[in-house]
């Protein structure tokens, strides 16, 4: 069987930083044709242009060709077509695919019907890997090492995805733990009992101000409208934080501040000019990784 | 005649077979279900409400002539965790044991999360059991969340 990219669990330690290792050789040469020839599927069953914009750069970058679609209302799909026999019938085509569907379980499903390697792009709410490896090399980037950083994660800890990959991702690398969230949005207790079992130290606050000076990444997040189902409880916690340059003035010097994008109100423009803004510089990363990512899973399934 | 031997006796003698006892009242036509017992040629006998010194009201099914491998009987751990099974030969209880939880459950529970894929598409269910306090929880293979294990059934 072919190696798969559903949840960064996929990834050992050692995985990790290959990947992270290849993505820098990417970021100094962003253009290297060694994937000629090779074909890549890009089915986006729900539309993301981020995402897929990033994955099909990177695919164009190392020399193969894409096919797929980018939205599944146009597809046999909306005749009623199993995932399975979509996936059966690309992965005849293609060497690899990247996939985001809005079921949960979606892309493990695919790449366990699928001969040739998945790359999870989003599957719902639960698993990107591929964000998360691009967190860990920005990390990585800004602070020169992954060991024993403080991060401090600040908004949707309970539905945001992002965190709760970056929290296992991170577990590899002694770190500790700030958790900045509204009662209503805590980070769920599995993952803070997956820290217990690992001795990984963390703290719950309320407050945005209380630990900001001593963090060296600040993983600021989204709340998303789409997770709630009461808008009154949306309206209640939607802007509980809104990060600003004057509240900068005390923060170690080596901070970076990192958002997945899209941000709405909980980062002002005005902290984009200041050292600590690194969010745009993150999201171009994602290319780096994702071309390493691709190629390694590639080059994986070619060595066996 | 011991006090458990007169106890199976209840509903009826079994010469050979298996004796399943203190499944829960409410799940026994589940269990007759998950062991894919419908339809199948040996006598069965099945009690319901029977009165339990331990679990209040109990169920029993008796099978004929029908031995299991362990590994289908621990198919019902997570529906009945008390139950017991009693090999029957020549009217003797031969064997008695208790149900093993299995690491992994396929086909059997459904998913809690309704945006799972398993929920939505023609395909078999999996989950790890993990245990949690004294309970335990069904991890879903697919879409990585937790399912309760009370109301899945």
């Amino acid at each position: 069987m072919s190696k798969s990219l559903i949840s960064i669990r996929d990834f050992s330690k050692e995985e990790i930083l290959h990947v992270l290792e290849a993505a820098k050789g990417f970021e100094q040469d962003r253009s290297r044709k060694i994937l000629d020839g090779k074909v890549v599927g890009s089915l986006f069953f729900e539309p993301s242009t981020r995402t897929r914009l990033s994955f099909e750069t990177a695919v164009n970058r190392l020399g193969a060709r894409v096919i797929g679609f980018s939205d599944a209302s146009n597809t046999s799909v909306s005749k009623g077509e199993t995932l399975k026999d979509t996936i059966k019938m690309v992965s005849n085509y293609v060497d690899l695919i990247v996939m985001r569907h809005p079921l949960e379980g979606s892309s493990r499903y695919a790449s366990e019907v699928s001969p040739v390697p998945v790359v999870n792009a989003g599957d719902g709410a639960n698993q990107h890997p591929s964000q998360t490896l691009l967190d860990l090399y920005t990390i990585m980037q800004t602070q020169g090492r992954l060991d024993g950083l403080t991060i401090n994660m600040v908004g949707d800890l309970k539905y945001g995805r992002t965190t709760h990959s970056l929290l296992q991702a991170m577990s590899h690398f002694n770190p500790t733990f700030i958790f900045t969230s509204p009662e209503e949005l805590k980070m769920p207790s599995e993952y803070k009992d997956f820290l217990d079992r690992k001795g990984i130290r963390y703290i719950e606050t309320d407050s945005l101000e209380e630990h900001l000076n001593n963090c060296d990444i600040l993983y600021m997040t989204r709340v998303q409208q789409e997770r709630f189902t009461d808008p009154m409880e949306y309206e209640k916690v939607k802007d509980v934080y809104r990060l600003s340059a004057s509240m900068l003035g005390g923060v170690k010097p080596n901070m970076k501040i990192l958002h997945p994008l899209p941000r709405v109100g909980e980062i002002d423009q005005d902290v984009d000019d200041t050292p600590y803004a690194y969010y745009f510089k993150q999201a171009e990363n994602g290319l780096y990784v994702r071309m390493a990512i691709i190629s390694y899973l590639l080059e994986y399934d070619t060595n066996r | 005649m011991t006090r458990t031997d007169k106890e199976l006796l209840i509903v009826s003698a079994l010469e050979n077979g298996t004796v399943l006892d203190h499944i829960p009242a409410e799940h026994v036509f589940r269990a007759l279900d998950i062991l894919g017992l419908k339809g199948i040629e040996s006598q069965i006998t099945i009690g319901i409400n029977l009165n339990s010194k331990l679990h209040g009201k109990k169920g029993i099914i008796k099978i004929a002539d029908k031995f299991f491998e362990d590994e289908e009987l621990n198919k019902l751990a997570l529906l009945a965790p008390y139950a017991t099974v009693n090999i029957i030969r020549d009217f003797k209880v031969v064997e008695k044991k208790k149900l093993q939880i299995p690491s992994e459950i396929e086909g059997i529970a459904r998913c809690a999360n309704p945006k799972c894929i398993t929920n939505h598409q023609p395909i078999k269910t999996r989950f790890k059991t993990v245990p949690k306090g004294n309970s335990i929880s069904l991890l879903c293979h697919w879409c990585e969340k937790m399912t309760d294990i009370k109301g899945i059934y």
